[in-house]
């Protein structure tokens, strides 16, 4: 379980992509930067009179799928040809029909939903304290002082060492396993929100100054719009913090969830009910995150993004 | 009228960058502040602007003492300082958020053909160009019809062709309207160009040097012995200003040496 303890979050303080950045295995959380080109040698307007053709648009996405698509079906022949059992590492054909045995015995959906409403609510109490907390932070120089030093100190400790602690003040059931997802979704949103403040341009407040805005006033037409985009990427941070903490949630302890899938299929030896959680959990992952991005695309339309989205 | 009394500034760290500054500006005129770098130019202006306040002395507009920003003074900086968020048009209605939206609209409509960026209306800053955006900024700072309008070097970030075009179109704007402009700029050109006064700074701790009024009818010929004469005599107040001996003619000439920064 220590494993899960490396991925604690390291986010500097401050800094919109140095937060994004200091996550190299969540690179996915920047699908902005991805094109054909080295991110460097881009120019700002992407080659729009080549995107058009439709071989194009359909072509890139397709690129990515390449790879695992010929790994899975290599591996499929390899066992269809008998040089594999394929026991413990069964066919894709296999995992797949695991899926719909599942989902024909209607297990897989209740499954489903437990693990969806524990990321839900951990990911909602997370979002909400690490957002409020992080906008006094970021606000209130006051407050920073007060509060931030604390943050960081238990931001120090591995999330999972709370997990015992959790079990006895609130439980084995539901209470601690959403507990302990909102509390690794609360840091991220936290640092994300206090940087995101304390990095927005001072020269753009000041025209809020010169036009005599209200304190009010100067939050909603200036500070909201100016920290929006860092939001979106710490909610998205945030967010995949929380499916990583629902499987150490529902490995330790449940009787449904993915989670307890992955440890059922680990204690009666199958495999392929292990791969297909997995292959859920990715699912899962990208959808939600795929949710976050599309809701706050019509607010972040005016962004200089490189490539703008496109390859995503 | 603006009144500058004994405007002084010390910031905290303790350097004294604007000592006893005193100018009086009648409204509609249109001054141009000129001086070494560091000569608290900027300080002025954002005193005056009431974005700092000053640590002794008092501006006063039309007989209202100014300590913080008020409705009837903008401000350019030399970055147009667009909210990136906002169309063009919702930038340069920036200001007029207290008006109903259909008088908003039109003020905006209006200004926007006046700044000749009617086409732009719905694009986003970020697809203007510099001096485009600069034209914005102008237009999101006059459409609330200020009384004085402080530019701080609004041009020096542009190339001398849109710099020209810029200053014409802003005489054409200030026309309009006639409301005070006080410019600080680093471009002799532009200074003789645009003002009916320069006041020449010094620094160490800033303070007024020299006073040269413009006596030159509108639009000037930028060409003509006249105004080279009135360069030549701008010049050679800001080179006494910073103790150098006055140049050679031959220095003053050239369109280069203009800006002699
Ligand atoms: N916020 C600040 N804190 C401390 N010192 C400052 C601050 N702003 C300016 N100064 C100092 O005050 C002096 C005047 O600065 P100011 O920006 O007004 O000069 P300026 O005439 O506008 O110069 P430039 O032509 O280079 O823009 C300088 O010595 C500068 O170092
Ligand atoms: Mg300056």
């Amino acid at each position: 379980m220590s494993r899960f303890a490396q991925h604690e979050p390291t986010l500097p303080l401050q800094g919109r992509v140095r937060g994004a950045l200091a996550f190299p295995d969540q690179t996915r959380f920047l699908p902005a930067m991805i094109s054909d080109a080295p991110v460097l040698q881009q120019t700002s307007e992407p080659a729009e009179s080549a995107a058009p053709s439709r071989l194009a648009r359909y072509a890139r996405p397709m690129l990515g799928i390449l790879l695992p698509l010929i790994l899975a079906l290599a591996w499929e022949l390899v066992v269809w040809l008998g040089w594999s059992n394929g026991r413990l590492v069964p066919p894709p054909s296999r995992v797949f029909a695991t899926i719909t045995e599942l989902a024909r015995s209607g297990e897989l959906v209740p499954h489903i939903a437990a693990t969806l409403w524990r990321v839900g609510l951990g990911f909602a109490f997370g979002v909400i304290a690490g957002t409020v907390l992080g906008a006094i932070s970021g606000y209130w120089s006051l407050a920073r002082r007060l509060l931030d030093p604390t943050v960081q100190a238990l931001r120090a400790i591995p999330s999972l060492a709370w997990v015992p602690l959790f079990i006895l003040w609130l439980g084995i059931f539901e209470t601690s396993k959403i507990a302990l997802i909102a509390v690794g979704v609360f840091f991220p949103v936290y640092l994300g929100v206090m940087g995101a403040i304390l990095s927005v341009d001072r020269k753009i407040v000041e025209v809020g100054r010169t036009f005599r805005l209200s304190g009010f006033a100067m939050i909603r037409r200036i500070l909201l719009p100016a920290v929006l985009p860092a939001y979106v990427v710490s909610l998205r941070v945030g967010l995949g913090l929380g499916w990583m903490f629902v499987v150490a949630a529902e490995l330790i302890g449940a009787s449904e969830g993915l989670g307890y899938l992955l440890l059922d299929g680990q204690q009666l030896g199958k495999p392929a009910q292990i791969l297909a959680a997995i292959v859920i959990f990715a699912i899962l992952g990208k959808l939600t995150d795929w949710l976050i991005e599309v809701a706050a695309a019509p607010f972040l339309r005016w962004q200089d993004a490189f490539g703008r989205a496109k390859g995503a | 009228m603006l009144a500058l009394d004994r405007v002084s500034k010390t910031y905290p760290n303790g350097v004294q960058a604007l000592a006893r500054f005193s100018a009086e500006i009648k409204q509609g005129e249109i001054v141009a502040i000129i001086g070494g770098s560091g000569c608290g130019k900027s300080t002025l202006l954002r005193a005056i602007a009431g974005l700092d306040s000053a640590s002794a002395g008092t501006v006063t507009l039309d007989s209202e003492a100014i300590g913080s920003p008020h409705a009837k003074i903008g401000i350019i900086f030399q970055e147009p300082r667009l909210l990136p968020w906002l169309s063009v048009a919702d930038n340069i209605g920036f200001g007029l958020a207290d008006l109903p939206a259909a008088e908003r609209r039109e003020k905006v409509a209006r200004a926007l053909a006046r700044v000749g960026l009617a086409d732009k209306a719905q694009a986003w800053p970020r697809e203007l160009s510099g001096g485009q955006a600069q034209r914005v900024a102008i237009a999101r700072a006059l459409v609330p019809q200020p009384e004085v309008l402080l530019l701080d070097e609004p041009f020096s970030a542009l190339d001398a062709f849109t710099r020209r075009d810029l200053q014409d179109h802003l005489l054409d704007l200030w026309a309009d309207t006639r409301p005070t402009l006080i410019l600080v700029t680093h471009d002799v050109d532009e200074a003789v160009v645009l003002a009916d006064r320069v006041l020449v700074m010094r620094p160490r701790p800033g303070r007024l040097f020299d006073q040269i009024e413009i006596n030159l009818g509108r639009p000037r010929d930028r060409n003509s012995p006249l105004f080279e004469n009135f360069k030549r005599s701008v010049l050679t107040s800001l080179d006494r200003s910073l103790d150098r001996n006055v140049p050679d003619r031959d220095a003053t000439q050239g369109p280069g040496q203009a800006m002699w920064w």
